[in-house]
């Protein structure tokens, strides 16, 4: 699904990821880890065509990455943003008819399948009580999962989530990624960047890590999931422990460590 | 199964909702379309010299070539036709073209408080029409229309590319740079103009009246002077509507949800810019108009742009077409106002009435 070979990128002067390689295949549900300014984010927003590549390629569903137009990549891969800027009232449901837009054509207007996704979108996320509500009167966490629904409503393969569900109560974290994983087993592909370990290691079947603009680990959760590799990389003490229900490793930070 | 009972009709009321919605736009675009048309014959019928209704009306249908000439005397037929109608239809125009343009100007630059003039194409246009004056140009014409407009389109347009040539940073038109391009050519410009006048005394009050917004002695050919660049600025800016939603939320996102947002940009810069060109060359720098209508539209109907545009348009036009009337029948002795001055006489406290209302928290819905 993504094939990446010496993959860098620049801010001005300052090389944010020095040639990074990866392959993730169709289907798979990876994490994304690091700390903060490792370069997830900009890893991510490379892939969908945001930051341009410095050198190195990137091949997205068996094209190359330079090869789409914008509506073209819409239509393989959606993103859900870290951060959301939403200043203008618009209704939830016309944010969530926005991932309708590159289904589009010009002075189409909104179809009956598009407000059928849309809505769809919205019932999975649990905001379809928000359709109505003005996106600038919601909770953070609510616009949240109104831009998850939307990204949904793309209809994409392949989902990148930018601290998807940082802004979300525990009870739709956890709802959300369920939802992730079905949709994974129904054959979407995922690549989350996350800061919550535990969470990551749930429900991921893979993680990346990032340290510093390089990989640092990559591989299997069970293997990659370490007292070792996470105190190195997160320069923390730390303890793993089993999950009680599901025996995948939890980690527990130790204070003053 | 009550859970996908409860579902299906929610989806429904939404379904449900949303076409009421439409329908309640509809309606008060039909109402608006009225409104509108029933101004512009309203507003015909007054003026210094009383002329009775049943002579305007036949003055127009003649004029339209709807009713066979001569059955109207010359005088009630120059007045209520050449003079009156069309500095009717001209106000309405300019004002639903700054409606839009400040929608569309709002909208690109992320700022609810942005009006058409806020990228310095008023400015090009002064410019333009100071030079003219300057220059002993204000008298000369060419089927009656002034080198003023003329003049001041060129500007108006000159100063577009200008800032869209400074607002380039790595082939990439940002919205930051574009605001500070912005207000680095409307600030040159207005040095410019000052310089004009300091040198040329007498062309001072001719620029200082033109500045502030008038349709005094403007007739048919400033309204197909300013038409087709109207309708080419309409066009680009009203295909674009969709994609100006998506680009509120900010370039990544759009980006990421399939806009081109380079090409969308520069399409909506340039038709709101010609849009905004259009209405400035033919009746000089009208604010609030620009400002307030779109604002006080988006407050009330939401953010959606096609029929913020729309609405928009028609409540430019009349707000505009209304100042105007007021501006040319306010004083008792005949002379006339600057409608610039009625609009931002009545726009300045209006705006500030809507801005303390929404700081109480009352939010119109």
């Amino acid at each position: 699904m993504i094939s990446v070979q010496g993959l860098t990128a620049k801010y001005g002067d300052r090389v944010v990821l020095h040639g990074l390689d990866f392959h993730i295949g169709k289907s798979e549900l990876v994490g994304l880890l690091g700390p903060n300014g490792s370069g997830k984010t900009t890893l991510l927003l490379c892939l969908s065509k945001v930051v341009p590549l410095h050198a190195g390629e990137a091949t997205v569903s068996g094209r190359e990455l330079s090869a789409y137009s914008a509506r073209e990549l819409a239509l393989v891969e959606a993103s859900v943003p870290q951060r959301l800027e939403i200043s203008f009232p618009f209704r939830c449901i016309e944010v969530v008819l926005m991932g309708r837009y590159p289904h589009q054509r010009d002075f189409d207007s909104d179809s009956d399948k598009d407000l059928t996704r849309a809505m769809g979108a919205m019932r999975l996320t649990d905001t379809l009580d928000l359709a109505q509500r003005r996106i600038t009167e919601i909770s953070g966490g609510e616009a949240q999962r109104v831009i998850i629904a939307r990204a949904l409503a793309q209809e994409a393969e392949l989902l990148l989530l930018d601290e998807a569900t940082a802004n979300l109560d525990v009870a739709h974290k956890m709802q959300m990624f369920d939802l992730f994983s079905k949709k994974n087993n129904q054959g979407a592909t995922f690549l989350c960047a996350m800061h919550d370990l535990n969470l990551a290691a749930l429900y991921c079947q893979r993680l990346i890590f990032l340290k510093n603009g390089r990989i640092s680990v990559d591989g299997p959760t069970m293997e990659t999931f370490t007292e070792e590799n996470l105190s190195e990389i997160y320069e923390a003490e730390v303890r793993i422990i089993p999950h009680p229900d599901t025996g995948v490793p939890q980690a527990m930070f130790v204070p003053g460590g | 199964m009550p859970d996908s009972n409860q579902a299906s009709s929610k989806l429904e009321e939404i379904r449900g909702r949303l076409t009421a919605s439409r329908r309640v736009f509809v309606l008060g675009l039909v109402l608006l379309a009225i409104v509108s048309l029933s101004s512009v014959l309203g507003a015909t019928g007054i003026g210094r010299l009383q002329i009775p209704w049943e002579t305007v009306m036949a003055a127009i249908g003649e004029g339209l070539g709807l009713s066979p000439a001569g059955s109207v005397e010359r005088t009630p037929l120059v007045v209520v036709f050449d003079i009156r109608l069309s500095r009717v239809i001209l106000s309405f125009l300019v004002g639903s073209a700054l409606g839009v343009a400040g929608a569309v100007f709002q909208g690109v630059l992320r700022n609810p408080l942005a009006d058409p003039f806020t990228i310095g194409v008023a400015s090009g246009a002064a410019f333009g029409a100071a030079l003219a004056f300057a220059l002993g140009l204000g008298g000369a014409s060419y089927l009656g229309l002034g080198t003023i407009p003329l003049l001041a389109l060129v500007g108006a347009l000159g100063a577009l590319a200008l800032v869209v040539i400074l607002g380039r940073v790595q082939g990439r038109l940002r919205r930051d740079t574009l605001v500070l391009a912005g207000i680095v050519v409307a600030t040159f410009l207005s040095a410019l103009i000052a310089l004009i006048k300091a040198l040329d005394e007498e062309a001072v009050s001719a620029i200082v009246f033109w500045v502030m917004g008038s349709f005094q002695g403007r007739g048919w050919i400033h309204v197909a002077f300013s038409l087709p660049y109207l309708l080419l600025g309409l066009y680009l800016v009203v295909k674009c509507a969709r994609e100006l939603d998506i680009l509120t939320l900010g370039e990544v996102q759009a980006r990421q949800l399939g806009v081109e947002v380079e090409r969308v940009r520069r399409r909506l810069l340039v038709g709101g810019s010609l849009l905004t060109a259009a209405a400035v060359s033919v009746s000089g720098v009208i604010g609030f108009v620009g400002l307030v209508v779109p604002h006080l539209v988006r407050m009330t109907m939401g953010a959606a742009h096609q029929r913020l545009m729309v609405i928009s348009g028609l409540l430019g036009g009349l707000a505009l077409l209304w100042s105007d009337v007021v501006s040319r029948t306010l004083l008792p002795g005949g002379e006339e106002l600057p409608v610039g001055v009625v609009t931002a006489l009545v726009g300045g406290p209006f705006f500030c009435l809507l801005l303390k209302r929404r700081r109480g928290g009352v939010i119109l819905d």
